[in-house]
Protein backbone atom coordinates (compact mmCIF):
# COMPACT_ATOMS: atom_id res chain seq x y z
CA UNK A 1 0.00 0.00 0.00
CA UNK A 2 1.43 3.53 -1.10
CA UNK A 3 2.01 5.53 1.98
CA UNK A 4 0.83 9.00 2.21
CA UNK A 5 2.90 11.75 2.18
CA UNK A 6 1.99 12.35 6.02
CA UNK A 7 3.11 9.25 6.84
CA UNK A 8 6.41 9.53 4.99
CA UNK A 9 7.05 12.56 7.04
CA UNK A 10 6.07 11.39 10.37
CA UNK A 11 8.74 7.76 9.22
CA UNK A 12 11.59 10.77 8.23
CA UNK A 13 10.44 11.98 11.77
CA UNK A 14 11.69 8.72 13.32
CA UNK A 15 14.64 8.87 11.43
CA UNK A 16 13.86 6.51 8.25
CA UNK A 17 16.40 8.33 5.45
CA UNK A 18 14.53 6.02 2.99
CA UNK A 19 10.94 7.88 3.45
CA UNK A 20 12.83 10.82 2.76
CA UNK A 21 14.33 9.97 -0.79
CA UNK A 22 10.54 8.76 -1.34
CA UNK A 23 9.50 11.89 -0.71
CA UNK A 24 11.87 13.43 -2.87
CA UNK A 25 11.25 11.07 -5.83
CA UNK A 26 7.62 12.10 -5.43
CA UNK A 27 7.97 16.20 -5.72
CA UNK A 28 11.43 16.26 -6.94
CA UNK A 29 9.61 17.02 -11.01
CA UNK A 30 6.45 19.12 -9.35
CA UNK A 31 8.62 21.25 -7.23
CA UNK A 32 11.66 21.95 -10.44
CA UNK A 33 8.49 22.60 -12.64
CA UNK A 34 6.90 24.78 -9.95
CA UNK A 35 9.74 27.18 -9.72
CA UNK A 36 11.28 27.13 -13.39
CA UNK A 37 8.09 28.72 -14.30
CA UNK A 38 8.55 30.90 -11.13
CA UNK A 39 12.03 32.04 -11.67
CA UNK A 40 11.80 31.82 -15.38
CA UNK A 41 15.95 29.92 -15.05
CA UNK A 42 16.52 26.35 -14.66
CA UNK A 43 19.46 26.42 -12.71
CA UNK A 44 18.03 28.45 -10.03
CA UNK A 45 15.00 26.54 -9.77
CA UNK A 46 16.71 23.78 -9.17
CA UNK A 47 18.95 25.55 -6.36
CA UNK A 48 15.69 26.50 -4.94
CA UNK A 49 14.21 23.17 -5.31
CA UNK A 50 17.32 21.96 -3.37
CA UNK A 51 16.99 24.42 -0.76
CA UNK A 52 13.22 23.23 -0.27
CA UNK A 53 14.40 19.45 0.10
CA UNK A 54 16.71 20.45 2.83
CA UNK A 55 14.94 22.93 4.93
CA UNK A 56 11.78 19.94 5.09
CA UNK A 57 14.42 17.77 5.98
CA UNK A 58 15.86 19.82 8.76
CA UNK A 59 12.75 20.44 10.13
CA UNK A 60 11.67 16.61 10.48
CA UNK A 61 12.06 16.64 14.33
CA UNK A 62 9.61 19.63 14.65
CA UNK A 63 6.72 18.43 12.13
CA UNK A 64 3.38 17.83 13.26
CA UNK A 65 1.10 17.08 10.43
CA UNK A 66 -1.75 20.06 10.63
CA UNK A 67 -1.89 20.92 7.33
CA UNK A 68 -1.56 18.45 4.03
CA UNK A 69 2.07 18.05 3.34
CA UNK A 70 1.71 19.63 -0.22
CA UNK A 71 0.68 22.94 1.54
CA UNK A 72 3.64 22.80 3.50
CA UNK A 73 5.52 21.82 0.55
CA UNK A 74 4.77 24.78 -1.43
CA UNK A 75 4.53 27.27 0.65
CA UNK A 76 8.13 26.70 1.32
CA UNK A 77 8.63 27.23 -2.27
CA UNK A 78 6.39 29.94 -2.99
CA UNK A 79 8.17 31.96 -0.02
CA UNK A 80 11.86 31.01 -1.39
CA UNK A 81 10.76 31.68 -5.47
CA UNK A 82 9.07 35.73 -3.80
CA UNK A 83 12.39 36.23 -2.24
CA UNK A 84 14.74 34.85 -4.92
CA UNK A 85 12.57 37.41 -7.69
CA UNK A 86 13.25 40.26 -5.45
CA UNK A 87 16.50 39.38 -4.94
CA UNK A 88 17.49 39.28 -8.47
CA UNK A 89 15.00 42.27 -9.30
CA UNK A 90 17.77 44.62 -8.08
CA UNK A 91 20.86 43.06 -9.79
CA UNK A 92 18.69 43.31 -13.27
CA UNK A 93 17.43 46.78 -12.56
CA UNK A 94 21.86 47.54 -12.70
CA UNK A 95 22.02 45.55 -16.05
CA UNK A 96 22.20 47.48 -19.67
CA UNK A 97 18.84 47.19 -21.21
CA UNK A 98 21.50 46.33 -24.69
CA UNK A 99 22.18 43.36 -22.91
CA UNK A 100 21.26 40.13 -24.99
CA UNK A 101 18.60 38.02 -23.26
CA UNK A 102 19.78 34.37 -22.34
CA UNK A 103 18.32 31.50 -23.16
CA UNK A 104 16.66 31.07 -20.06
CA UNK A 105 14.93 34.43 -20.51
CA UNK A 106 14.13 34.22 -23.92
CA UNK A 107 13.53 30.29 -24.73
CA UNK A 108 12.68 29.18 -21.42
CA UNK A 109 16.00 26.45 -21.53
CA UNK A 110 13.50 23.30 -22.21
CA UNK A 111 14.29 22.34 -25.70
CA UNK A 112 16.66 19.59 -24.60
CA UNK A 113 13.99 18.02 -22.62
CA UNK A 114 11.13 17.79 -25.09
CA UNK A 115 10.52 14.93 -27.53
CA UNK A 116 10.63 16.28 -31.15
CA UNK A 117 7.68 15.05 -32.81
CA UNK A 118 8.70 12.92 -36.12
CA UNK A 119 5.44 13.33 -37.45
CA UNK A 120 6.06 17.24 -37.58
CA UNK A 121 8.11 19.32 -40.48
CA UNK A 122 10.58 21.82 -40.27
CA UNK A 123 8.23 24.57 -40.53
CA UNK A 124 5.34 22.96 -38.29
CA UNK A 125 8.25 22.59 -35.70
CA UNK A 126 8.67 26.50 -35.39
CA UNK A 127 5.22 26.69 -35.32
CA UNK A 128 4.71 24.99 -32.41
CA UNK A 129 7.69 26.14 -30.81
CA UNK A 130 6.94 29.72 -31.75
CA UNK A 131 2.99 28.80 -29.88
CA UNK A 132 4.93 27.70 -26.90
CA UNK A 133 6.96 30.71 -26.46
CA UNK A 134 3.93 32.75 -26.20
CA UNK A 135 2.21 30.43 -23.69
CA UNK A 136 5.28 30.76 -21.84
CA UNK A 137 6.00 34.32 -22.31
CA UNK A 138 2.23 34.96 -21.29
CA UNK A 139 2.94 33.27 -17.33
CA UNK A 140 6.02 34.76 -17.03
CA UNK A 141 3.84 38.42 -17.75
CA UNK A 142 1.96 37.70 -15.02
CA UNK A 143 2.50 39.53 -11.36
CA UNK A 144 4.84 36.80 -8.94
CA UNK A 145 1.60 36.17 -6.75
CA UNK A 146 -0.94 35.95 -9.91
CA UNK A 147 1.84 33.70 -11.12
CA UNK A 148 1.73 31.18 -8.28
CA UNK A 149 -1.78 31.18 -7.77
CA UNK A 150 -2.30 29.73 -11.87
CA UNK A 151 0.59 27.45 -11.13
CA UNK A 152 -0.42 25.74 -8.23
CA UNK A 153 -4.14 25.75 -9.41
CA UNK A 154 -3.19 24.22 -12.84
CA UNK A 155 -0.35 22.34 -12.81
CA UNK A 156 -0.23 21.03 -9.27
CA UNK A 157 -3.96 20.74 -9.21
CA UNK A 158 -3.82 22.17 -5.68
CA UNK A 159 -7.59 23.28 -4.00
CA UNK A 160 -8.74 26.81 -3.44
CA UNK A 161 -7.93 26.25 0.08
CA UNK A 162 -4.55 25.20 -0.18
CA UNK A 163 -3.28 27.30 -2.55
CA UNK A 164 -5.02 30.28 -0.33
CA UNK A 165 -3.09 28.91 2.72
CA UNK A 166 0.33 28.94 0.40
CA UNK A 167 -0.33 32.12 -0.48
CA UNK A 168 -1.43 34.17 2.65
CA UNK A 169 -4.54 35.15 1.16
CA UNK A 170 -8.72 34.32 2.15
CA UNK A 171 -10.22 32.14 -0.85
CA UNK A 172 -12.25 35.12 -2.01
CA UNK A 173 -9.04 36.77 -2.38
CA UNK A 174 -7.41 33.47 -4.34
CA UNK A 175 -10.41 33.39 -6.17
CA UNK A 176 -10.23 37.18 -7.51
CA UNK A 177 -6.56 36.86 -7.86
CA UNK A 178 -6.68 33.82 -10.44
CA UNK A 179 -9.81 35.73 -12.39
CA UNK A 180 -7.75 38.23 -12.79
CA UNK A 181 -4.61 35.63 -14.39
CA UNK A 182 -6.49 34.35 -16.46
CA UNK A 183 -8.11 37.23 -17.97
CA UNK A 184 -4.50 39.07 -17.88
CA UNK A 185 -3.64 35.18 -20.05
CA UNK A 186 -6.81 35.58 -22.00
CA UNK A 187 -5.77 39.01 -23.41
CA UNK A 188 -1.90 38.12 -24.12
CA UNK A 189 -2.86 34.62 -25.65
CA UNK A 190 -5.77 36.15 -27.87
CA UNK A 191 -4.21 34.91 -30.77
CA UNK A 192 -3.76 31.38 -29.94
CA UNK A 193 -7.28 31.48 -28.20
CA UNK A 194 -8.93 33.03 -31.30
CA UNK A 195 -7.12 30.23 -33.40
CA UNK A 196 -8.73 27.52 -31.24
CA UNK A 197 -12.31 29.18 -31.35
CA UNK A 198 -12.25 28.77 -35.29
CA UNK A 199 -11.28 25.43 -34.68
CA UNK B 1 -15.33 45.19 -17.20
CA UNK B 2 -17.82 43.92 -19.81
CA UNK B 3 -20.99 42.26 -17.75
CA UNK B 4 -19.87 43.84 -14.66
CA UNK B 5 -23.34 45.04 -13.40
CA UNK B 6 -25.69 43.32 -15.14
CA UNK B 7 -28.18 40.85 -13.63
CA UNK B 8 -29.58 37.69 -15.44
CA UNK B 9 -31.49 35.55 -14.08
CA UNK B 10 -30.62 34.45 -10.46
CA UNK B 11 -26.98 35.36 -11.04
CA UNK B 12 -24.91 38.53 -11.27
CA UNK B 13 -21.81 38.48 -13.74
CA UNK B 14 -19.74 39.92 -10.45
CA UNK B 15 -21.18 36.61 -9.37
CA UNK B 16 -20.07 34.71 -12.22
CA UNK B 17 -16.17 35.97 -12.11
CA UNK B 18 -15.91 34.35 -8.70
CA UNK B 19 -17.35 31.04 -9.49
CA UNK B 20 -16.16 30.76 -13.17
CA UNK B 21 -12.65 28.45 -12.32
CA UNK B 22 -14.05 26.09 -10.17
CA UNK B 23 -16.94 25.71 -12.60
CA UNK B 24 -14.68 24.89 -15.17
CA UNK B 25 -12.75 22.83 -12.40
CA UNK B 26 -15.72 20.61 -11.44
CA UNK B 27 -16.07 21.81 -8.37
CA UNK B 28 -19.41 23.65 -7.97
CA UNK B 29 -21.83 22.16 -5.76
CA UNK B 30 -24.89 21.20 -7.93
CA UNK B 31 -26.86 24.00 -7.28
CA UNK B 32 -24.22 26.34 -7.84
CA UNK B 33 -23.23 24.86 -11.11
CA UNK B 34 -27.13 24.48 -12.26
CA UNK B 35 -27.43 28.65 -11.75
CA UNK B 36 -23.96 29.11 -13.39
CA UNK B 37 -25.16 27.14 -16.55
CA UNK B 38 -28.43 29.33 -16.71
CA UNK B 39 -26.52 32.11 -16.17
CA UNK B 40 -23.88 31.49 -19.15
CA UNK B 41 -27.25 30.66 -21.45
CA UNK B 42 -28.76 33.84 -20.87
CA UNK B 43 -25.46 36.18 -20.60
CA UNK B 44 -23.58 35.96 -23.98
CA UNK B 45 -20.25 38.22 -22.71
CA UNK B 46 -19.90 35.29 -19.79
CA UNK B 47 -20.51 32.52 -22.13
CA UNK B 48 -17.69 34.11 -24.40
CA UNK B 49 -15.18 34.59 -21.51
CA UNK B 50 -16.36 31.19 -20.13
CA UNK B 51 -15.12 29.62 -23.07
CA UNK B 52 -11.85 31.85 -23.38
CA UNK B 53 -11.01 30.90 -20.26
CA UNK B 54 -11.11 27.20 -21.01
CA UNK B 55 -9.02 27.88 -24.54
CA UNK B 56 -6.89 29.59 -22.02
CA UNK B 57 -6.34 26.83 -19.82
CA UNK B 58 -6.01 24.37 -22.66
CA UNK B 59 -3.16 26.67 -23.93
CA UNK B 60 -1.30 26.35 -20.54
CA UNK B 61 -1.88 22.00 -20.09
CA UNK B 62 0.54 22.24 -23.69
CA UNK B 63 3.52 23.24 -21.49
CA UNK B 64 5.84 20.08 -21.32
CA UNK B 65 6.90 19.01 -17.64
CA UNK B 66 10.75 19.74 -16.99
CA UNK B 67 12.62 17.18 -15.50
CA UNK B 68 15.39 17.60 -13.23
CA UNK B 69 18.77 16.97 -14.21
CA UNK B 70 20.46 13.97 -13.27
CA UNK B 71 22.60 15.61 -11.05
CA UNK B 72 19.56 16.99 -9.17
CA UNK B 73 18.96 14.24 -7.35
CA UNK B 74 22.86 13.43 -6.63
CA UNK B 75 23.03 17.02 -4.80
CA UNK B 76 19.90 16.83 -2.72
CA UNK B 77 21.37 13.35 -0.97
CA UNK B 78 24.99 15.13 -0.95
CA UNK B 79 23.68 17.92 1.07
CA UNK B 80 21.19 15.60 2.93
CA UNK B 81 24.17 13.42 4.20
CA UNK B 82 26.09 16.49 5.34
CA UNK B 83 23.79 17.71 7.57
CA UNK B 84 24.37 17.64 11.11
CA UNK B 85 23.11 14.69 13.29
CA UNK B 86 20.36 16.69 15.74
CA UNK B 87 20.74 15.45 19.29
CA UNK B 88 16.57 16.34 20.70
CA UNK B 89 16.15 17.19 24.53
CA UNK B 90 15.79 13.64 25.23
CA UNK B 91 18.24 11.86 22.57
CA UNK B 92 20.27 11.07 26.24
CA UNK B 93 17.56 8.33 27.11
CA UNK B 94 17.56 6.89 23.87
CA UNK B 95 20.13 3.44 24.29
CA UNK B 96 23.33 3.58 23.09
CA UNK B 97 25.08 0.58 22.47
CA UNK B 98 28.56 1.93 23.92
CA UNK B 99 26.55 3.12 27.21
CA UNK B 100 24.56 -0.37 27.28
CA UNK B 101 28.74 -1.94 27.11
CA UNK B 102 29.77 -0.27 29.32
CA UNK B 103 26.84 -0.32 32.01
CA UNK B 104 26.83 -4.05 31.57
CA UNK B 105 31.09 -4.82 31.92
CA UNK B 106 30.82 -2.90 35.29
CA UNK B 107 27.51 -4.87 36.34
CA UNK B 108 29.79 -8.10 35.69
CA UNK B 109 32.42 -6.50 37.48
CA UNK B 110 30.72 -5.75 40.02
CA UNK B 111 28.99 -9.59 40.63
CA UNK B 112 32.60 -10.79 40.30
CA UNK B 113 34.15 -8.51 43.40
CA UNK B 114 30.74 -9.66 45.22
CA UNK B 115 31.64 -13.13 44.34
CA UNK B 116 34.97 -13.40 45.28
CA UNK B 117 34.31 -11.56 49.07
CA UNK B 118 31.67 -14.38 49.65
CA UNK B 119 34.65 -16.70 48.99
CA UNK B 120 37.17 -15.75 51.14
CA UNK B 121 34.45 -14.23 54.15
CA UNK B 122 34.57 -16.90 57.82
CA UNK B 123 31.61 -19.12 57.82
CA UNK B 124 29.69 -18.67 61.09
CA UNK B 125 31.18 -21.06 63.67
CA UNK B 126 29.46 -22.03 66.92
CA UNK B 127 30.45 -20.79 70.55
CA UNK B 128 32.20 -24.20 71.22
CA UNK B 129 34.13 -24.28 68.27
CA UNK B 130 35.21 -20.61 69.07
CA UNK B 131 36.73 -21.88 72.40
CA UNK B 132 38.02 -24.53 70.76
CA UNK B 133 39.92 -22.87 68.30
CA UNK B 134 41.29 -19.85 70.97
CA UNK B 135 42.70 -23.12 72.56
CA UNK B 136 44.65 -23.64 69.99
CA UNK B 137 45.53 -19.74 69.56
CA UNK B 138 47.35 -19.68 72.89
CA UNK B 139 50.80 -20.38 71.68
CA UNK B 140 50.57 -17.53 69.70
CA UNK B 141 49.30 -15.44 72.74
CA UNK B 142 52.05 -16.40 74.39
CA UNK B 143 54.45 -14.83 72.10
CA UNK B 144 56.70 -12.12 73.58
CA UNK B 145 55.42 -9.35 71.58
CA UNK B 146 51.84 -10.14 72.31
CA UNK B 147 52.82 -10.30 76.00
CA UNK B 148 54.64 -7.24 76.23
CA UNK B 149 51.92 -5.11 74.59
CA UNK B 150 48.99 -6.64 77.05
CA UNK B 151 47.62 -3.99 78.70
CA UNK B 152 46.75 -5.27 82.63
CA UNK B 153 50.48 -6.81 82.73
CA UNK B 154 52.30 -3.19 82.43
CA UNK B 155 50.35 -2.33 85.73
CA UNK B 156 52.32 -4.54 87.73
CA UNK B 157 55.71 -3.39 89.77
CA UNK B 158 59.15 -4.08 87.54
CA UNK B 159 60.64 -6.93 88.06
CA UNK B 160 63.37 -7.26 90.45
CA UNK B 161 66.80 -7.68 88.67
CA UNK B 162 68.93 -10.87 90.34
CA UNK B 163 72.46 -9.88 90.58
CA UNK B 164 75.80 -12.22 92.14
CA UNK B 165 76.41 -9.81 95.03
CA UNK B 166 72.76 -9.39 96.16
CA UNK B 167 72.72 -13.39 96.43
CA UNK B 168 75.61 -13.66 98.30
CA UNK B 169 74.02 -11.37 100.86
CA UNK B 170 71.25 -13.21 100.67
CA UNK B 171 73.20 -16.50 101.75
CA UNK B 172 74.62 -14.54 104.56
CA UNK B 173 71.57 -13.77 106.38
CA UNK B 174 70.32 -16.87 105.96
Amino acid sequence: MTRTDVQLMLDVKGGDEQSFELLLQRYRTPLVNFLFRMVKNREQAEDLAQEVFIRVYRAREEYVPTAKFTTWLFRIATNLALNSLRDHRHQKLEMSIDAPLTADTEDGDERPFEVADKHLTVEQELVEEERKKMIRRAIEKLPEKQRAAVLLHKYQELDYAEIAKILSCSESALKSLLFRAYEMLRVELAPLVARRGLK
Amino acid sequence: MPGQFNKVGDMSCVKMESRILAYMDGRLKESERAEMEKHLAACGVCRVRANEFRSVSDLLGELPMVEPTPAFDVRVRARVAAEPVKQGRWAWMRPSPRIAFAASMLLLAMLWIGYRKEAVAPLPISPEEASAGLMQDISVMEDHDTLANFEPLKELPPPVEVTADSADDNDQQM
